[in-house]
C-alpha cells in the first residue's frame, strides 16, 4: 500500500539541488502518491524546474534566510506547514550539515522522534520501515515510528539512485514564512570559505582513491591525489589521517564520513576497520594495497596487492602517466 | 564564563558492541567510559574558561545504573562538578526523550555556553544537541572546528561540504564540536586525585519535572523491528607484490574499462 504524501527537504548548493536530495525525491516517488519538496535560499523561480524533473508536485520555499543558518527557520517553516496543511506521512531529510540541524530542530518542535543514518526505506502496511547499518555495517537494523505522523527520517547519501521522473511536473512554488523565531534564530554566517577543488565530488565520483595511515606521512598523500587525478576520480581518506590533520574532514570515508559507491574504490595503506568499510563496501569493484596480508580490507577486495604503498603507488602513477 | 558540557558515558568502544537480544537496544550493562568524542568538548570548555579568565565547567550526563566512571575522567581533566541523571524509567529513551531530560538539567545549570559532540560514538544519531537547543529556545552552531567567545558572543568556524563558514551568535548558545577541534589533555595524577572529591549531583526524572510518559520506553516514538546480520561481501584475488603490483592494478582497471 502506497503512502499518501511525503515531504522531501531539498538542499541546493551553487544553484543546483544536491544529489542527496534528488535521491530522496526519487525514492519518495516510489513510496507515495504525492511528493512535495521544501527548500530555501535560492531564487524561488529557479528551484521549481530541477525539483519538478524529479517529480515534486509542490515546492515550499522558506525564504532567502539572510545569512542565517537554515536549521531553525526551515524547521519552523515545515512545522508551520504541518500546522496548516496537516502532517505528511513522512519527511525525508538528507544527511548533510544543515539537514541534521533541520531534523533535530523539527523533531523537538513537532515533538516527534527522528530516525537517523537511514540507508533504506520500505513501505510496510501503510507505514515506512527504515534500515540502518550498525556495528560498522556487519548488522542490519530495521526500525519504525510508533507515534503519529510525520515520521522524520534522516537518510545517508547514496542510499538510493537519483532518477528523473518519466514526466516532469511544473510544481507550484509556495512561500512559507515561519513567523517570529526569537533568540533561537540568531546564528548568522558572516563569511564563507570555499576550498577550490577540481575533479568530481567524493560521493559522486566513478573512481575513488583513498589513503590511510599506511602512507606513513602527510606528504605522501600527494600520490593519492595524483592517482585520483589520473583516473578522473576523487581522493578520499580513512579517519586516521583526517584526525592526524593530513587532509580535511570532507575527505573522510566511513561511518562518520561519506558513503561512496564508485565503480572502483582503491584503498592504499588502509587496514579496513568496520567503520571505514561501511562507507565503501557498496563500491562495484575494490582494489586494496596493504603490506599486511592479514589486513581485513583484503576480505572484501576484488584485487588485493600485498605490498608496500611506497613502491606500488609511484609505479602506478608512472604507468598511468605513460598512458595518458 | 560558565560552560556546561554534555558528556555521554558509553560501553568501551574498543570492545565490539552488543545488542540486548530481547529489547534490541545497545547493551550498556558493563562498565561505561567517557565517550572519546566528548573529550573534545571537555577540553574546549576548559580552554574557553581559561581564556575568559574565570568561571567553571559543569558536566551533564544521563546514564544507566548511576555510572560515574566517565564523569570522573572528565572531572580529572579539570571540570568542576557534574550532574548525573540516572533512573530506571529512562531505559529505552530515544534521542528526543534524552534531550528533554538533559534540557531540564541544563536549564538548572544556566550556563553561558553548552558544548556537546557532533555525534556520539555508540549511537551517532547526531541530533541530540540541536534538540536540546530547540527545547531551551537557544541558537545552535553545529560542526565547529574552531570556537572563540568575545563580548557575549560565540564565534565558530563551522565545517561545510565545500570548506567552512564563519558563524556567530549571542550567548547563551549550544555548540557542537568535531573530533580534532582541540587536543584533549590527559588527566594528571593530581587531577585524578582531585576528581574523587568533586561533587556529582545525582538526579531522578522526578526531580526534573519531565512528564514520566515522555521518557524511556513510554516516551520513545520509535521501535526496533528486527536485527539481522548483513550480507557479507566476498573477497577476490590477493597477490603478493613481486614488483608487478602496479601492472596488475593497471590490467584490472583495463579489464573494467576504467582506463
Ligand atoms: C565511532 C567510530 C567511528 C569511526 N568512523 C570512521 C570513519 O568514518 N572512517 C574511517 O576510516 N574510520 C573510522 N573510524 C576509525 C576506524 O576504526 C580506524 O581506526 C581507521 O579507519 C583506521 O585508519 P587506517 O586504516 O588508515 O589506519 P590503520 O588501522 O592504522 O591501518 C594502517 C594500515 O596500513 C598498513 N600499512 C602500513 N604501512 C604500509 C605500507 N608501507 N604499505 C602498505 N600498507 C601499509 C598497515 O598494515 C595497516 O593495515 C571510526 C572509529 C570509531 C570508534
Ligand atoms: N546520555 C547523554 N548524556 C549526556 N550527553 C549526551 C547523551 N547522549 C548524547 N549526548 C551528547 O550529544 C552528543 C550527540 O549525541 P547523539 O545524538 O547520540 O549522536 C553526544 O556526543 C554528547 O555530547
Amino acid at each position: 500500500m502506497a503512502l499518501n504524501r511525503i515531504l522531501v527537504v531539498a538542499e541546493f548548493f551553487a544553484g543546483a539541488p544536491l544529489a542527496a536530495s534528488l535521491e530522496l525525491l526519487t525514492k519518495a516517488r516510489q513510496l507515495a502518491d504525492t511528493v512535495e519538496a521544501v527548500t530555501w535560499g535560492d531564487d524561488p523561480q529557479s528551484v521549481a524546474a530541477p525539483l519538478g524533473a524529479y517529480g515534486a508536485r509542490r515546492v515550499y520555499h522558506a525564504g532567502e534566510l539572510g545569512g542565517k543558518l537554515p536549521g531553525v527557520p526551515v524547521a519552523a517553516a515545515i512545522a508551520a506547514l504541518v500546522q496548516s496543511d496537516g502532517a505528511p506521512d513522512a519527511i525525508l531529510i538528507p544527511t548533510t550539515y544543515d539537514g541534521r540541524d533541520i531534523a533535530g530542530r523539527l523533531s523537538a518542535r513537532l515533538d516527534r522522534s527522528v530516525l537517523t543514518n537511514v540507508v533504506d526505506l520500505v513501505a510496510d502496511d501503510g507505514a515506512l520501515v527504515s534500515e540502518h547499518a550498525i556495528f560498522g555495517g556487519t548488522e542490519i537494523l530495521n526500525a519504525r515510528f510508533t507515534g503519529p505522523a510525520p515520521a522524520i527520517f534522516v537518510v545517508r547519501s547514496k542510499s538510493f539512485a537519483a532518477e528523473e521522473a518519466d514526466e516532469a511536473t511544473t510544481p507550484e512554488v509556495i512561500a512559507v514564512t515561519p513567523g517570529e523565531l526569537g533568540a533561537a534564530d540568531t546564528a548568522t554566517i558572516t563569511e564563507r570559505h570555499v576550498e577550490e577543488r577540481t575533479g568530481p565530488k567524493l560521493d559522486e565520483a566513478a573512481v575513488v582513491v583513498s589513503g590511510g595511515r599506511g602512507l606513513g606521512e602527510a606528504g605522501r598523500y600527494q600520490l593519492i591525489e595524483e592517482l585520483a587525478r589520473l583516473l578522473h576520480g576523487a581522493p578520499g581518506a580513512s579517519r586516521a589521517i583526517v584526525d592526524a590533520g593530513w587532509v580535511p574532514y570532507a575527505y573522510q570515508v566511513g561511518q562518520t564520513g561519506k558513503t561512496v559507491k564508485p565503480t572502483v574504490y582503491l584503498a592504499a595503506g588502509i587496514s579496513g576497520a568496520t567503520q571505514h568499510m561501511v562507507g565503501m563496501k557498496g563500491a562495484k569493484h575494490i582494489i586494496a594495497i596493504n603490506k599486511d596480508a592479514e589486513a581485513p580490507i583484503f576480505s572484501i577486495a576484488d584485487l588485493g596487492i600485498v605490498g608496500d604503498v611506497q613502491k606500488v603507488l609511484p609505479k602506478l602513477v608512472e604507468a598511468l602517466k605513460a598512458r595518458s | 564564563m560558565n560552560i556546561a558540557v554534555c558528556v555521554k558515558q558509553i560501553p568501551d568502544p574498543a570492545s565490539p558492541g552488543k545488542l540486548d537480544p530481547t529489547s534490541h537496544t545497545l547493551d550498556r550493562t558493563g562498565k561505561l567510559v567517557l565517550d572519546p568524542s566528548d573529550e573534545y568538548g571537555v577540553e574546549m570548555a576548559l580552554q574557553l574558561v581559561d581564556q575568559a579568565g574565570g568561571g567553571e565547567v559543569t558536566l551533564v550526563s544521563m546514564a544507566p545504573h548511576a555510572e560515574v566512571s566517565g564523569l570522573r575522567t572528565a572531572l580529572a581533566m579539570g571540570a568542576a562538578k557534574a550532574i548525573l541523571i540516572t533512573d530506571d524509567t529512562l531505559q529505552g529513551a530515544d534521542a528526543l526523550g534524552t534531550a528533554k531530560v538533559l534540557a531540564k538539567a541544563l536549564g538548572r545549570v544556566g550556563a553561558d555556553l553548552i558544548l556537546a559532540a557532533t555525534e556520539s560514538t555508540d549511537g551517532y544519531t547526531g541530533t541530540l544537541p540541536v534538540q536540546v537547543a530547540e527545547l531551551l529556545g537557544l541558537p545552535s552552531i553545529t560542526f565547529a572546528k574552531r570556537v572563540r567567545t568575545e563580548n557575549g558572543r560565540v564565534l565558530v568556524d563551522r565545517q561545510t561540504e565545500a570548506g567552512y563558514d564563519e558563524v556567530e551568535c549571542p550567548l547563551p548558545a549550544v555548540v557542537t564540536v568535531t573530533a580534532g577541534v582541540v587536543e584533549p589533555r590527559y588527566p594528571s595524577f593530581k587531577g585524578i586525585m582531585a576528581a574523587k572529591s568533586k561533587p556529582i549531583d545525582q538526579l531522578k526524572v522526578g526531580d526534573l519535572d519531565v512528564p514520566a510518559d515522555q521518557v524511556g520506553w513510554a516516551g520513545a516514538g520509535q521501535e526496533i523491528v528486527s536485527v539481522a546480520p548483513a550480507e557479507a561481501r566476498k573477497g577476490g584475488e590477493v597477490v603478493v607484490d613481486e614488483g608487478d603490483g602496479a601492472e596488475r592494478i593497471v590490467a584490472f582497471l583495463e579489464q573494467l574499462k576504467v582506463i
